[in-house]
């Protein structure tokens, strides 16, 4: 064994000074000390706030939140749970779920990963509107705050549903760039002009979250439509001039089948809930456009 | 029982690069991750990609910033490896489809960055993770690569020789988090650990929830030395609030630090002569504290990052995300205001030790992405060369597992080389509480087992952690895994963090073990098969109990100030005595310390510490 068990040392937290060298001496001595101060006055602030939290109940932000978990006793049949969860500046849905959790039921089971709107995995129903948990304030919405799976989905546990139909969507469109040819040189790149980098960029920001689909009553009532999501990642591909136009003419006619682009009613709720601000219905109506120049070609 | 030729665990940017190169080589390669692969935190990745490109550039000047930035703790075929290889992989990437951002001519843009000699940083906007994820994913998806998703891979099956040297990976045991299915994946020819970062270590991280260090706990108690863990960075531009990063490419475009007062603090207290905001991360983070230690930070916190004179249009097209997350998460309307930011923790400079192909010393297992340490970023990772290492290594790993020949490797793994072992004074002693009959404790088998098949090895590691899980389960009370995440993820952050001192640094090592005693009592209240996140989270928090500790105790050894790691009581590099790496190898629950040395003598120069200075 490498290592050493020294005697048990007297504590002298408030004893901060060291001996240093050469670089700033006097900011760093001061630095040290304001660290141990920061740090008394953070927990004495820490215990003031936990105890004004505890007699302003008016500070606790009531969550209704959804259960159910097809395996345990007593949770078979759907509830809705209340977690009073005290409220802080800056609060998200995700926070206060992670509140809940943490403090009052660690089963309660939703996903999350990056917190920060780019891993797509929050997607809720919050207040009857697909968001993502953890950009939504809970200072923008109505209380009590009523959070449930995403609309449209099997429901896998509480917060979780089974996304296996949406990821089967995104795949069926051939999801990957494809290009006709491409430029000698594998240090060579595609040219591409910054108009079309522009205009497929916003479509190339979806993050998979599902809260499109979800919103989408045609998708709700037709197992078949390939759904918003699917359409802008095609419209992804096939706007980009890099691909060719024989790789575009097959993706039109993926779309312009009969569970493609012409089931799309134009209702606007997926452009409405998507938290990346995808213009979805817009890219929708654009491949009709396309769908219907390429066949007048031929016809 | 699963059956694979390659299993590779994680699918962010290196797990999926891996697959694709393993895939390549005609390998039979399936991807097992907890996360579905759109979800891995590489998607949260916003600045860049260094390669060294254009005219004016070479992948020599891009191997000299990342040694000097590294502060001489890289080694030098690990880094002319990366800066080599990078050019064709980030070209690849764009003929796969990448959404570059461009340039007049159509070509791609790159931009500046901190302690970069060029603009050689190409980017997607400030999104460049996420083109860069789902663009590797698509092609997975072309190439029908297996996916398990959403299956958490808990433990390695590796033989238990006794040198870690003799031992084999076979395999893994992974739980399905759907269903409750606890399974073994076989790996006739290799595992590759792409599990990426460790950043919930600590409370205040740029990281995902799901960066719990997994791959490196399980292959460090497994055997498989873990490198330089005291080296973690801390991004200087990070929400106060959520931990939300806010990309070195708001400085690269010329966005400027201000503390309270008005003060553009990098270059009026002259933390840096020359670079100013663009210093290396570890300089800037420090400026930050300093301002705000003395009494110039924002609400005694933070400081402003003001970008709103680089122009609406300007900021729009190449920084458009960073508007969004400074209003989403912090209220505030970059365009108009300067944003609030302070230090957070961000990336892992250490990890698995590997060489420069992935390969640990253990026979069978690689490692490659933030996980692993090949020791590319040394003491201080610059920005824009973390996206380049998990193509290049993950590359590498994939194609080595996979059989493709790519030459002996200059990095020596393992205690095989030259080493030398290490001494440290510890408050209490490290390690497993009982490290005898924790079966936990170790990633091997029983020793006996050495003519074991691969297969029976694989069985023998799923039946014992069936046993660990149930343990858990059966247990009725005792203590919550979310009360030990956070006790020690706040004493990290309060004697871990930026600025180390002795004493802080013994708190936290007695903060782990009582968190370790109090492990011991831990159990999953959750009854639940179906979807338990809290078994999961259990789990993870043995992870991060002994990841929190080898970060601790590799800043307790290293008495010096190098890169990242800043240390009260030694304000200098201390080149005779520390120009070596900090090995730690569990040995059974009980971390043996030991240090290599850096190897500084590249293909055709040996690179010669000098003072860092920008």
């Amino acid at each position: 064994m490498s290592t050493q068990v020294p005697e048990t040392e007297t504590e002298t937290e408030a004893e901060t000074e060291v001996e240093h060298g050469e670089p700033l001496p006097a900011a760093q001595e001061d630095r040290m000390r304001k660290k141990s101060e920061g740090r008394a006055e953070r927990e004495e602030r820490a215990r003031e706030e936990a105890a004004e939290r505890a007699e302003a109940e008016e500070d606790r932000v009531l969550l209704k939140v959804f259960r159910f978990d097809p395996e345990v006793e007593g949770k078979q049949e759907p509830r809705f749970d209340d977690f009073h969860v005290p409220y802080e500046k800056g609060m998200t849905v995700l926070d206060a779920l992670i509140y809940a959790r943490d403090t009052f039921d660690s089963s309660l089971t939703f996903r999350h990963s990056c917190r920060q709107a780019i891993c797509g995995s929050d997607a809720l129903f919050v207040n009857g509107s697909q968001r993502l948990g953890c950009k939504t304030q809970l200072s923008d919405l109505e209380e009590p705050v009523r959070v449930e799976p995403l609309p449209h989905a099997d429901v896998e546990k509480d917060l979780v549903v089974d996304m296996d139909h949406f990821y089967d969507q995104m795949e069926s469109v051939e999801p990957y760039f494809d290009a006709d040819e491409l430029p000698d040189g594998e240090l060579e790149e595609q040219r591409q002009t910054r108009e079309n980098r522009e205009k497929v960029k916003m479509s190339t920001r979806c993050i998979w979250c599902g809260a499109c689909m979800s919103s989408c009553n045609i998708a709700a009532g037709n197992n078949e439509y390939l759904g918003p999501a699917a359409i802008n990642k095609a419209y992804r591909f096939a706007m980009d001039e890099r691909e060719g136009e024989d790789r575009k003419q097959h993706r039109l006619n993926i779309l312009e089948q009969e569970n493609g682009v012409w089931r799309c009613q134009t209702q606007f709720s997926c452009t409405e809930v998507c938290p990346k601000d995808i213009p979805l219905t817009e890219h929708i109506q654009e491949l009709k456009r396309e769908a219907v120049k390429s066949n007048l070609k031929f016809w | 029982m699963y059956e694979h030729d390659v299993i590779v665990v994680g699918a962010g940017g290196a797990g999926l690069r891996a697959a694709i190169a393993a895939q390549e080589e005609g390998a039979d390669v399936a991807i097992v991750s907890k996360l579905h692969p759109v979800r891995s935190h590489t998607g949260a990745a916003e600045g860049g990609i260094n390669a060294a490109l254009r005219e004016g550039d070479s992948w020599q000047d891009h191997a000299y910033d990342t040694m000097k930035g590294s502060d001489y703790l890289g080694d030098a075929p690990a880094i002319e490896t990366l800066c080599k290889d990078s050019p064709k992989e980030v070209i690849q990437l764009e003929h796969w489809g990448m959404a570059f951002s461009r340039e007049d001519d159509g070509r791609v843009s790159q931009r500046p960055f901190g302690g970069l000699s060029f603009p050689r940083t190409t980017y997607a906007g400030a999104e460049t993770g996420h083109q860069l994820l789902h663009t590797m994913y698509e092609q997975l998806v072309k190439r029908g690569i297996t996916v398990y998703d959403e299956w958490y891979v808990s433990d390695l099956a590796v033989t238990d020789e006794e040198r870690p040297e003799d031992r084999t990976c076979h395999g893994v045991v992974a739980y399905d988090i759907q269903s409750g299915e606890l399974s073994g994946f076989r790996a006739k020819e290799g595992v590759i650990l792409a599990t990426g970062g460790l950043g919930q270590v600590f409370d205040h991280t740029t990281n995902a929830v799901s960066n719990t260090g997994d791959g490196v706990a399980m292959a460090y108690r497994a055997g498989v030395p873990i490198e330089d863990m005291e080296f973690i960075q801390f991004h200087p531009t990070s929400l106060p609030s959520t931990g939300v990063l806010i990309s070195e490419g708001v400085r690269g475009e010329g966005g400027i630090l201000y503390n309270e007062e008005g003060e553009r603090f990098m270059f009026e207290y002259g933390y840096a002569s020359n670079d100013g905001e663009l210093a290396s991360r570890d300089v800037v983070a420090r400026a930050e504290l300093n301002e705000v230690g003395e009494g110039r930070g924002i609400d005694d916190e933070y400081v402003h990052l003001d970008m709103r004179h680089l122009g609406d249009e300007r900021i729009t097209d190449r920084l458009e995300n960073i508007l969004h997350l400074a209003k989403d998460f912090e209220g505030v309307d970059g365009l108009e205001e300067p944003m609030p930011v302070k230090p957070g923790q961000h990336y892992a400079m250490g990890g698995i030790e590997t060489d420069e192909n992935g390969e640990t010393c253990v026979g069978g297992l690689y490692a490659a992405g933030e996980c692993a340490c090949a020791s590319v970023h040394g003491s201080n990772r610059l920005g824009g060369n973390a996206l380049p290492e998990l193509i290049v290594f993950g590359k590498r790993a994939g194609q080595h597992a996979a059989g493709k020949d790519l030459g002996t490797a200059k990095i020596e793994t393992g205690q095989e080389g030259e080493y030398e072992l290490g001494e440290v004074d510890t408050p209490v002693q490290p390690g497993e509480v009982e490290p005898a009959g924790d079966a936990v404790a170790d990633g091997g088998v029983a020793a006996d087992t050495g003519s074991l098949s691969g297969h029976d090895v694989v069985e023998h590691a799923v039946t014992r952690e069936r046993e660990r899980v149930q343990a858990l389960m059966d247990r009725d009370e005792g203590v919550q895994h979310a009360e030990i995440r956070s006790d020690v993820q706040e004493s990290m952050t309060d004697n871990v963090n930026v600025f180390r001192e002795e004493e802080g640094l013994k708190e936290a090592l007695e903060d782990i073990a009582e968190a370790r005693e109090r492990y011991r009592d831990v159990f999953v209240k959750d009854p639940s098969r179906t979807f338990n996140t809290d078994l999961i989270q259990t789990i993870e928090t043995r992870n991060l109990l002994d990841v929190a500790e080898a970060i601790t105790l590799g800043a307790l050894a290293r008495e010096e100030f190098r890169g990242a790691h800043w240390r009260a009581e030694a304000q200098e590099r201390k080149d005779d005595e520390w120009l070596k790496h900090t090995m730690l190898s569990w040995n059974d629950g009980t971390p043996e310390l030991w240090y290599k040395p850096v190897i500084l003598e590249g293909e055709d120069k040996k690179y010669e510490p000098k003072i860092r200075s920008y």
